[in-house]
């Protein structure tokens, strides 16, 4: 952490979106996580893409649980609406929001700890009623907030800093997401931005259960030279399945692949995917295919990485649920609360 | 190889920034870079906000030598430099921190180098007694030379003392910091006119330094001029004349001609003189007036009138006596090749009535007291041909500096030009090569970093807005030429300004080994001026960086490839100094090391402070 504020001064030819808005809009307040900590560049890469995708602040809310990771979401976008909740309870608030106003885009932010250990339950119940959010873990393979302690996402092969053995194999949370139907399933690493934005930009624009899992270095923890959730490693042992763009509706397709070697996806929005395969068996649209390719690189000791798995026709939780289309908020009074006699009426039918 | 590959290999390469080079930090310091005497700016302006204003003081006079005179009347190359500038609206007020450290320094005598009392034989003639000449004395009698000054004028100080008016540079002022040098034994010839360089050469002394000016000022010949010659002056003869006390009053309307310094101090005169409708007239456009701005505002401060676009016809006589100038209105049609406006009649004339006329229009050199066939060559503009890392003519041993070396600059250059005009006389002394055997500057850096988050310098930038001058009663000030307008700034307001200056000479070094690219610095950058890049040729990465990098006065710091193959580039223009990338780093590849810049002069007993920072 540091000790003097980021100055507001900023760089003054810096570029502005169709808001009218530098990046510098989007930021939160200062850090107070480790210097050179993961989490920090995932923040920027959020900034980043919400900045690219001219989102205006308001309409953005951001959950997190509790950890680093989940005081995560102060630093970035400090006039969207957040909520920081109870250890792994993020889900389960996201879930309520998103049923109150469905408009909102929803950023949940949480940690291997958060997801993996006290949250699975929530985690596997909101994919399987498909929130329409993004659900991001900010995966480090161990509790920092609490001194290093392993996480359950932590490889068996990958000792402590001090060497001790990790006695458990690891989730793989990304097959967990697949299994669960979780409709847009993606691996990054927080070192590796030119990946992270274009993949944050399209799952934020996802319209169902858009799950990211972004290997993101513990410097003070879990950045030695056994670790394999270390700068070092996961730069050596990155197996990118596919490099995508992202195409806002509003803009052209400038790249231009060979044929066969990239896949398109129309989003629900009218933007497009274009994933360029890296490798060719990938197919992202079969989920068989994603959970072969994520297992098949884990026994080489690789880290499959890129936009694993989109179904392209999910469903979200409100158009399972036929809810109505408008947010709570703007459903007049008289309606939200009919009163003490539509009550009656209701209570009468079910005698 | 496939296509790609090769075509990113065709894109070439930005070398690695060689930091072992000064220039390369020097030129991050803008402010000291911009200095004719690379005067260290930041270092003194922490001593100013330290309160330690003899050190500041020191440091200063070591570099440009006459802080006080330049604290208020230097032409100030720093302040359009000056990286606050490029941030926000305004630069640091360098020059009224200066001032600051002369007007509070205390007293310095102790600091003052040691003159032997054993001479070393070498005897120096110094024609002029003006800054250059000044600055050759300072730098040679620490070393044993004997230094004689001639000077026309009764008192030393050029044309500091003749051309700049005392209610911007008070006469105790010039005279505190003239008799400083004057008292380390030089030998002064005032009233003493050097009428031929010849006879001047057969006193047989080592070397002759030149130092004599720019002394001649611009006539205009347009009709009614010789006619009306009782009442049209010549700007710095005139002003020469006010100094020296030979004038002591100017008509009720008077005109001036020309648009620089020397016009707004001719007008400021005119009006403590008893001049109630002072006008300047100018044949150029506003914008492209050579006068400082801060002086034009001064100026017009005043209520003094500025007339642009205004071309002098004709000298209009009444009775054989001056009344008025009749002006042919001007109008800007373009601009030519090297950008000034081209000008032409409208065909508008009017007529200022007026009982004096004041021409600044510019200064010449002038050498009639130099033979022509004494082996100093001349070009076509009848400048002596002057080396310009030596100041030597083309006769061994006669050098020149300040404007009688390549025509009207300002005193600070004229510094610089006897610091290096010293070096020389030193170096031939010697018998040493002037050119090969020149001793090279130095510089050191090193470290800021105290502890954790704790650095030697403040490192919390702020945006501030420049701190305004306090000026003395206008009603006073108007009525006497030897009330100084400015008042300089109090400890206060000094701290306040000075907590402006970014500190550029705290620079950001990085070790491309210790990096772990963790985008770290990268992220936090305010000024979004740190990137982690593929490396290409020049002009591509300056495009392809986070914000472009277009002013390319300005460096591109590049790394050295890091693991990924990728460089780390940073545009050095608006960068902060706050060293957040620093504090950010968890390998510690970035860190804030002071880098210490000291330009070679002939004495090092003058540099006790400089050289301090370098041991």
């Amino acid at each position: 952490m540091s000790y003097i504020a980021k100055p507001s001064a900023h760089h003054p030819a810096l570029p502005k979106n169709a808001l009218g808005l530098t990046h510098r809009d989007y930021e939160g307040t200062m850090s107070t996580l480790c210097a050179g900590c993961g989490h920090d560049s995932i923040t920027a890469a959020l900034i980043e893409a919400c900045f690219e995708m001219d989102l205006p602040a308001h309409r953005i809310a951001k959950v997190s649980g509790i950890g680093c990771s989940s005081k995560a979401p102060t630093y970035f976008l400090s006039r969207s609406h957040g909520f920081n909740s109870v250890h792994g309870r993020m889900p389960s608030i996201t879930t309520g929001a998103n049923l109150a106003n469905r408009d909102l885009v929803y950023i949940g932010v949480s940690g291997d700890g958060d997801t993996a250990s006290i949250g699975l339950g929530q985690f596997c119940h909101a994919i399987r009623r498909r929130v329409n959010m993004t659900y991001i873990v900010m995966n480090n393979g161990c509790y920092g907030l609490t001194k290093g302690q392993f996480s359950a996402t932590n490889d068996k092969t990958s000792p402590s800093k001090k060497g001790d053995a990790n006695p458990f194999e690891a989730i793989d949370l990304c097959q967990m997401a697949i299994q669960l139907g979780a409709g847009f399933v993606a691996r990054s690493f927080s070192g590796d931005k030119a990946q992270l934005i274009p993949l944050l930009k399209a799952a934020i624009s996802y319209w169902g259960f858009a799950f990211l899992d972004v290997v993101s270095p513990c410097v003070t923890f879990n950045n030695h030279p056994t670790s394999t959730k270390s700068y070092d490693y996961v730069r050596a042992h990155n197996m990118a399945v596919d490099q995508l763009d992202f195409i806002e509706e509003k803009e052209e397709i400038t790249a231009h692949y060979a044929e066969g070697t990239s896949v398109s996806v129309t989003m629900h929005d009218g933007s497009r995917l274009v994933l360029h395969k890296l490798d060719q068996q990938h197919d992202p649209r079969d989920a068989d295919a994603a959970i072969m390719a994520i297992r098949s690189n884990a026994a080489k000791g690789r880290v499959a990485t890129g936009l694993l798995y989109v179904n392209e026709t999910q469903q979200d939780m409100h158009d399972i649920l036929a809810t109505d289309a408008r947010a709570l908020n703007s459903v007049p009074m008289a309606e939200l609360c009919p009163g003490v006699k539509a009550l009656e009426a209701i209570n009468a039918r079910l005698r | 190889m496939q296509a790609g590959e090769l075509a990113a290999r065709s894109r070439g390469r930005t070398a690695p920034t060689d930091i072992s080079n000064p220039s390369y930090f020097h030129k991050v310091v803008d402010c000291q870079w911009a200095c004719p005497t690379h005067t260290p700016v930041p270092e003194y302006i922490r001593l100013i906000a330290q309160g330690r204003y003899a050190a500041a003081y020191m440091l200063n006079w070591e570099s440009n030598v006459f802080p006080g005179i330049l604290g208020r009347v230097c032409d100030r190359p720093c302040e359009p430099a000056c990286r606050r500038g490029r941030v926000e609206e305004k630069p640091v007020a360098i020059c009224r921190l200066k001032r600051v450290a002369a007007d509070y320094k205390g007293e310095i005598d102790a600091f003052m180098p040691d003159i032997p009392s054993a001479k070393n034989g070498k005897r120096i003639a110094l024609v002029g007694a003006g800054p250059a000449s000044l600055t050759v004395a300072r730098d040679l009698m620490p070393l044993g030379y004997s230094c004689v000054l001639f000077e026309k004028d009764a008192k030393g100080g050029g044309l500091m003392r003749t051309n700049i008016p005392s209610f911007r540079l008070p006469a105790t002022v010039l005279d505190e910091e003239i008799d400083r040098i004057l008292a380390f034994g030089v030998e002064p010839r005032f009233g003493h006119e050097i009428k031929s360089l010849e006879a001047l050469l057969q006193e047989g002394f080592d070397a002759v330094f030149i130092g004599t000016g720019a002394p001649k000022g611009k006539d205009l010949n347009v009709p009614g001029r010789t006619q009306a010659r009782a009442n049209v002056h010549i700007g710095i003869d005139w002003l020469t004349s006010v100094a020296f006390e030979h004038v002591h009053t100017i008509g009720r309307r008077v005109v001036i001609i020309g648009g620089g310094n020397t016009a707004m101090d001719c007008c400021r005169t005119a009006l403590r003189l008893g001049g109630m409708d002072v006008r300047v007239t100018v044949r150029s456009p506003r914008r492209v007036m050579k006068a400082s701005p801060w002086e034009i505002e001064d100026a017009e401060h005043e209520g003094i009138p500025i007339f642009d676009n205004h071309s002098p016809k004709e000298f209009l006589l009444d009775k054989g006596r001056l009344a008025g100038v009749r002006f042919q209105k001007m109008r800007e049609v373009g601009v030519d090749r090297s950008g000034r406006p081209k000008l032409e009649p409208t065909g508008e004339e009017v007529v200022f009535e007026c009982d004096d006329v004041l021409m600044a229009i510019g200064q010449e050199n002038s050498f009639p007291w130099i033979e022509r066939n004494i082996g100093i060559e001349f070009d076509e503009w009848h400048m002596p041909k002057v080396d310009n890392t030596t100041m030597m003519s083309t006769r061994a041993g006669v050098f020149f500096g300040g404007d009688a070396a390549w025509g009207p600059e300002n005193i600070i250059w004229a510094v610089a030009h006897g610091h290096q005009a010293a070096l020389s006389i030193d170096l031939m002394c010697h018998g040493k090569d002037l050119a090969n055997e020149r001793p090279k500057s130095s510089s050191s850096r090193f470290s800021q970093k105290m502890g954790i988050h704790e650095w030697s310098y403040k490192n919390d930038y702020a945006p501030l807005n420049r701190v305004a001058m306090p000026h003395a009663d206008k009603a006073q000030s108007l009525r006497n030429l030897k009330v100084e307008v400015e008042l300089g700034y109090d400890d206060k307001l000094a701290f306040k300004e000075a907590e402006r200056c970014l500190n550029c000479d705290v620079q950001t070094v990085f070790s491309a080994p210790l990096c772990i690219e963790c985008d770290a610095c990268m992220d936090i950058c305010p000024v979004d001026c740190i990137n982690f890049i593929d490396n290409e040729d020049e002009p591509a990465l300056r495009e392809h960086l986070r914000v472009p990098a277009h002013n390319k006065t300005q460096d591109l710091y590049v790394s050295t490839p890091l693991k990924t193959g990728r460089i780390m580039a940073k545009d050095e223009d608006v960068c902060l100094h706050c060293g957040l990338c620093a504090e950010r780093c968890p390998t510690g590849a970035w860190d804030m090391q002071k880098f210490m810049y000291v330009e070679a002069q002939a004495a090092q007993a003058c540099l006790t402070h400089h050289n301090a920072y370098l041991r």
